[in-house]
């Protein structure tokens, strides 16, 4: 027997990015010295800032694949994989642009009308429209295609019913795409009967409520629809295309940088709390870790090749990601066990604030975008296991 | 630089070349070695004129993967990567037939042209047709007739042996950063055979949890045996990933090139790590028949436990690089893992 190709052939970015990378970092640091913000972990779910995402805008690092005639700037999705890890890398406040420059834009050009894109793909790129997810319910995580908010049909739309759970920033952005059951359940195609549609988070019947994380902070929501009304012109795609369309995105979702460098910060942090170390255990496990950084970009970076190429490495992709977010813990442990700093998170900005931040987002990093179990599971499927 | 369609034809080559060899038996396998050299996959990377396919890292990596993969018992590192490479920096004409390679401090008399002392732990000394020394700044090419052999292995039972040194040599002096260079060569063809190796363990684990039926179905169908598989895969992604981005940065850069000294050492590190883990699991999936002789298995585990501690285990180049690391500190470490562009 012959097993698949786990990982697409290795890419190497483009001369020009060269520049760009420099323009973000001359950009980065500019901000950090004028102290507009300081490195945090985890930026991509808990670092809203308007203003710091109208200046990428601006800069027109927002929105970077959207066609010019939308507003974007019609780049290769590589540009946008080299800024968007230089922001991560940095700890820069990323949340607010986040889900709507990710997957929002990219599915609006897939899916989406010319009405939709007209309405939202300019605001998305001056960075003034912001989304967030509405996928899980309060009794769908993992199985995603149990969801159980309706709509019926009504006179120029849809009449939404139902409940989505852990919308990062639901309280602050303007819509979301929501997954919806527009056809009775089918127990021989639990895929069918799903649609996306866009919400207006504002509407009347919609309640965002604030579900507070382990730390207390306020990004995760809950979202109640009563008898929410939509209209026929914001049905993203086909009415019971919802799973296809979804899932379709994931390849995208799992594999980017984000799911590696969530505590990348803690790591810079913890290299500067060795400065001067010369015991050899000590430089070895920092050399793990680093040489597990430097595998899992180049893998990162093969996947966003293949992606541009048109091809979706469901496989390669599930793999960074149960990788990645594990190395996202593993940078956790090393910096708790060499360095004796506890963490805390009423610290000055530095180790020990990283550290408490790191500590307590921990659980969420192999739990968002599909459980690692359930990656596995699709690996397992991608062997001819299942 | 080769299309990707000139890679997969390699690719179909060095599969079916190594798949078709006899990879139970034991010692040199005189019979693949001279298919390998009808091929010009036996020194692939070395230049034309010396009877090299002058081909590039990217090459190498196909054709070393598939030689880990089906476990071949040739010395095809030593001879096309490294010792091969060194005879050719330092001009000395290379003798036809496999070859190997050792680094040590002999007692060296260049003006009378003879050397003395002990190699240990040589790979394939007994069947190599040219013993290349690394002794300092000096390359010495032994002829295997006028010295003493002592019988060894690795844990994969190929061959290590100690050679007894004392007689004429052919010696040429080299610059001191070809020690280096030679170091990082090894380094990359270990690192490609072991992600090889690790895709072999895989693939067998594989098809044996498809087959073994317990309780009634196939070992395979129980999500315990997925989700270890799973992780697994994921190993040997990322040591294929990174044997595969290691090769681009070195046909691109050179040895030479700082990046590519990080590029190899994360390489051999990651393949090293990955190695233990993908034997652990292939193993525990296949339970007990898997620990025994009669198995195929151990060809590719007995591998991965011998090529991850051999030029340089994990620890090594974690070494390396955290150093590198520390030196780069907090605001260099990002710009270091990210290279040019």
């Amino acid at each position: 027997m012959s097993l698949p190709a786990l990982v697409p052939p290795p890419i190497e970015l483009p001369p020009r990015v060269a520049a760009l990378r420099a323009s973000v970092r001359e950009f980065l640091q500019q901000e950090l010295e004028a102290g507009l913000w300081t490195p945090r972990a985890d930026v991509w779910l808990s670092g809203w800032d308007e203003r710091f995402t109208k200046e990428l805008a601006r800069r027109g690092w927002i929105g970077m694949t959207i066609p010019t005639e939308y507003g974007g700037h019609g780049a290769s999705p590589l540009d946008r994989y080299v800024v968007t890890e230089e922001l991560l890398a940095a700890g820069a406040p990323v949340a607010a642009h986040w889900v709507a420059d990710r997957q929002i834009g990219p599915s609006l050009m897939r899916f989406g009308t010319e009405e939709q894109r007209q309405k939202f793909l300019p605001g998305i790129a001056a960075g003034e429209i912001y989304f967030g997810i509405g996928m899980s319910e309060p009794d769908s995580g993992s199985d995603l295609a149990s969801v159980r908010s309706r709509a019926v049909r009504v006179d120029g739309g849809w009449e939404l019913t139902g409940t989505k759970i852990w919308t990062s920033g639901g309280h602050r952005a303007h819509a979301f795409f929501a997954l919806v059951r527009t056809s009775p359940p089918d127990e021989k195609n639990r895929h069918a009967g799903l649609s996306q549609l866009i919400v207006d988070l504002r509407a009347p019947g919609v309640t965002v409520r604030p579900i507070p994380l382990l730390t207390g902070a306020h990004h995760f929501n809950e979202v109640v629809f009563d008898k929410v009304f939509v209209p026929d012109s914001m049905v993203l795609g086909e009415i019971g295309n919802g799973w296809h369309q979804v899932t379709s995105e994931l390849a995208f979702e799992r594999s980017g940088p984000e799911r590696f460098l969530s505590t990348y910060p803690l790591l810079s942090a913890l290299i500067g709390e060795l400065q001067g170390v010369t015991d050899p255990g000590i430089r070895r496990q920092v050399g793990s870790l680093v040489s597990r950084l430097w595998t899992l970009r180049g893998m990162s970076l093969s996947i966003a090749g293949a992606l541009e190429a048109g091809h979706a490495p469901e496989l390669a992709a599930a793999v960074v990601k149960d990788l990645g977010t594990r190395f996202e813990n593993e940078v956790i442990d090393a910096a708790r066990l060499l360095v004796s700093i506890p963490p805390d998170p009423g610290a000055e900005p530095g180790f020990a604030r990283l550290l408490a931040e790191s500590v307590l987002h921990a659980p969420g990093f192999t739990l968002r975008g599909g459980t690692n179990e359930v990656l596995r599971g699709i690996v397992a499927r991608g062997l001819g296991l299942r | 630089m080769t299309t990707e369609t000139e890679t997969n034809e390699l690719q179909d080559l060095a599969t079916s070349v190594f798949s078709d060899a006899d990879a139970e038996g034991s010692g040199f396998d005189a019979a693949l070695w001279s298919t390998l050299e009808e091929t010009g996959l036996a020194r692939l990377t070395l230049p034309e004129e010396v009877g090299g396919s002058g081909a590039g890292f990217v090459e190498s990596a196909v054709v070393l993967g598939a030689a880990g993969e089906f476990a071949g018992r040739v010395p095809l590192v030593e001879t096309d990567l490294t010792a091969g490479w060194l005879l050719h920096t330092a001009g000395i004409p290379l003798p036809d037939g496999p070859l190997t390679l050792a680094t040590a401090d002999l007692d060296v008399d260049r003006t009378a042209r003879r050397a003395a002392g002990t190699l240990r732990r040589v790979p394939w000394a007994r069947s190599a047709a040219g013993i290349v020394v690394l002794a300092g700044d000096a390359v010495l090419l032994i002829d295997p007739a006028g010295v003493e052999i002592t019988d060894g292995t690795n844990v994969a039972e190929e061959p290590r042996d100690t050679v007894t040194v004392d007689g004429a040599i052919t010696v040429a002096g080299v610059d001191d950063r070809v020690g280096s260079e030679l170091r990082l060569r090894g380094a990359f063809g270990r690192a490609a055979l072991l992600a090889g190796a690790a895709r072999g363990a895989l693939t067998a684990a594989v098809q044996y949890a498809g087959e073994r039926i317990q309780f009634g179905r196939p070992i395979g169908r129980f999500q315990a045996i997925q989700q270890q598989l799973a992780l697994a895969a994921g190993e040997v992604a990322a040591a294929q990933s990174a044997v595969a981005v290691a090769a681009r940065k070195i046909d691109r850069a050179g040895f030479g090139d700082a990046e590519v000294q990080l590029a190899v050492a994360a390489a051999k590190s990651r393949t090293s790590e990955a190695a233990g883990v993908v034997a652990r699991i292939a193993h525990q999936v296949h339970g007990a028949i898997g620990f025994t002789r009669e198995h195929r298995l151990r060809l590719t585990t007995t591998r991965l436990w011998a090529w991850r501690d051999e030029d340089g285990s994990e620890a090594e180049w974690n070494d390396l690089v955290g150093r590198l690391a520390l030196e780069a500190g907090p605001a260099g470490l990002w710009p270091m893992v990210v290279g040019t562009p």
